[in-house]
């Protein structure tokens, strides 16, 4: 909020107009569609429907493949984000120190930001093609059965690492400008203090990276939600016998391929739910740790 | 050099190479006859069907698809990815101008909506959101196709941030020199805010371009779809078909897809990292 501001008038109420006629119609009529429909049935031919209270969440949530989706998309998006991030850090770190070929680093490193996710997933799939992919051939060139079209572990495999190498990049890109806003004072004193590089990225660059990375955190995990859905899309589509299924695929799936409006659309109400309560629960303690 | 600058110079070309082979690897396996690719697989080195590939996936009718051709379909992604990015910095401007500049009632319940747009995408309320769409007759349309993604208010609240950092000075001296509303914003915030819009453009120019589900499921006439979703239903046919499977054209298409978002970040790489990073504060 500003200090200096303009007065009441009408005129506010204008320039918000436009945004907020398009989030009313797109976005809280939707969301209300979604609730009123979690709480009806309709019947076989969609011609009549009927109120059944919280039926419809009942079915979904003690339903074993919801469990399942919803146990898959804990561990999946859990390791996707540590994966990256984790990664990325580390790759931000080594371009903050270099100082030949620097530009270069980071222009490769960054540019996978502009591919498409559903794009990473055909390209992926292509390399894992039985018929002609390399890396399909590598990983069986160890004597270990790989077949992410049978195997739950390997699809997962699979998917979890085209979500990584996507996600990577913009994380780079945070992380090194996080980095490269620290003081050079700082950097140089903690030099003069301490001799082993390890103890002085824990004990100094870490904690001060700490707003980036809660910032990324939030952001990664939307991103292993909801953006990955032109990954499983395009590579597993859920498969073998829904191991791959994440939530959204699954609010998709049952909605669109089954057409059981009710049960999807309970499903989306309690994937809003969670989502909410992640974010209020990452800002709550996680934030709180975080010194700015 | 020391052993740590080796080591580090290794950990970064490792990086660079896991970013950068797959595409690179897409991209010479384009360029090979299919019956190359079935025998030998991917290809690490240029061959001799650039042209023919590339000509016939982006100017030929009735190759994979019946209709359309990649060309086409680019058509379509360009007008989604300028169409979204304009209206969504149009749009979101108004918005955190009048959030960030005016005292009214509205503004605080505002910008949780905002925020909550923000956690919530398209993909958790698809299914509403297209009845919303179908009931407004916009199935199949570019106003259909843009205006409900723009719902999701990422750009106003960057706009937002930007407009914070602005001095309150300039306000102050605007006023003293009896600037209307209108024209502080069109007059002085604006020509502040160049290499932010700039840089929202091309980022959100990427994000449209990029869009997959919401196209998806709201076209369904060939001649509509964009490259992102086109190359999808092209690698299907492409596994079904009982011929030898044309895996150049589908190299082809995803190295298609990725090379106008890959350009234009390349190409402004300095203001879309600025804008990228301004977003977080």
């Amino acid at each position: 909020m500003k200090r200096v501001q303009f007065e009441h008038s009408p005129i506010p109420y204008l320039f918000v107009a436009p945004q907020l006629l398009i989030i009313a119609i797109f976005f809280l009529w939707p969301a209300g569609q979604a609730v009123y429909q979690s709480f009806m049935l309709e019947d076989a031919f969609g011609l009549s429907s009927q109120f059944v209270w919280f039926r419809n969440y009942s079915d979904t949530i003690f339903n074993s493949s919801w469990l399942h989706a919803a146990w898959f998309t804990a561990i999946f998006s859990t390791l996707v984000t540590l994966l990256s991030l984790g990664f990325a850090l580390l790759l931000a770190v080594k371009a903050n120190e270099v100082i030949r070929g620097a530009s270069t680093y980071k222009t490769l490193l960054m540019w996978a930001y502009a591919i498409a996710p559903p794009v990473a997933g055909l390209m992926g799939n292509l390399m894992f093609n039985p018929l002609i992919g390399d890396l399909y051939h590598f990983m069986n060139s160890f004597g270990y059965d790989f077949d992410h079209k049978l195997h739950e572990v390997d699809a997962g495999f699979v998917v979890i690492l085209i979500s990584v190498w996507k996600q990577v990049s913009v994380n780079f890109i945070f992380f090194l400008s996080g980095l490269q806003g620290i003081p050079k004072s700082v950097t140089e004193a903690a030099t003069m203090d301490c001799k082993s590089p390890t103890r002085r990225f824990w004990t100094i660059t870490f904690p001060l990276l700490a707003p980036t990375t809660f910032f990324l955190m939030v952001t990664n995990i939307t991103y292993a939600f909801f953006e990955t859905f032109g990954i499983i899309d395009t590579t597993t589509q859920g498969a073998p016998g829904g191991a791959t299924t994440t939530l959204v695929y699954k609010v998709f799936q049952d909605g669109f391929r089954g057409a059981d409006i009710g049960g999807s659309s309970a499903q989306s109400v309690v994937l809003m739910l969670v989502v909410l309560v992640l974010t209020v629960i990452q800002f709550r303690f996680i934030e709180r740790k975080v010194h700015y | 050099m020391n052993r740590h600058t080796v080591i580090t110079h290794f950990i970064l070309i490792v990086g660079a190479l896991f970013m950068t082979l797959p595409v690179w690897v897409a991209f010479m396996t384009s360029t090979h006859a299919p019956e190359t690719i079935m025998r030998d697989g991917l290809q690490f080195w240029p061959g001799g069907h650039f042209l023919e590939t590339y000509n016939e996936v982006l100017f030929e009718q009735g190759g994979v698809m019946k209709k359309v051709t990649a060309l086409g379909m680019m058509k379509n992604s360009l007008i989604l990815g300028i169409g979204f990015s304009v209206g969504k910095v149009i749009i979101s401007m108004f918005a955190a101008y009048a959030i960030v500049y005016f005292r009214f009632r509205m503004a605080n319940f505002l910008f949780w909506i905002i925020f909550m747009t923000l956690l919530l995408p398209l993909e958790v309320r698809i299914i509403p959101s297209y009845k919303v769409v179908a009931d407004l007759g916009l199935l199949d349309t570019h106003t259909g196709l843009i205006v409900p993604l723009i719902a999701s208010a990422t750009g106003t609240f960057f706009f937002r941030q930007f407009f914070r950092s602005v001095p309150d000075e300039i306000l102050e001296a605007a006023r003293l020199d009896g600037a209307s509303t209108w024209s502080f914003f069109i007059d002085i915030l604006v020509p502040l805010s160049k290499t932010m819009i700039a840089a929202i453009l091309i980022i959100m120019f990427v994000v449209g371009w990029n869009q997959y589900l919401w196209p998806l499921i709201m076209t369904t006439k060939e001649e509509n779809y964009t490259l992102v979703i086109g190359i999808k239903q092209i690698y299907q046919v492409l596994n079904e078909g009982g011929e030898l499977p044309q895996f150049q054209k589908a190299f082809a298409l995803t190295i298609l897809a990725t090379l106008p978002p890959v350009l234009v970040v390349l190409v402004f790489q300095k203001w879309f990292v600025k804008g990228l990073v301004e977003s977080e504060k």
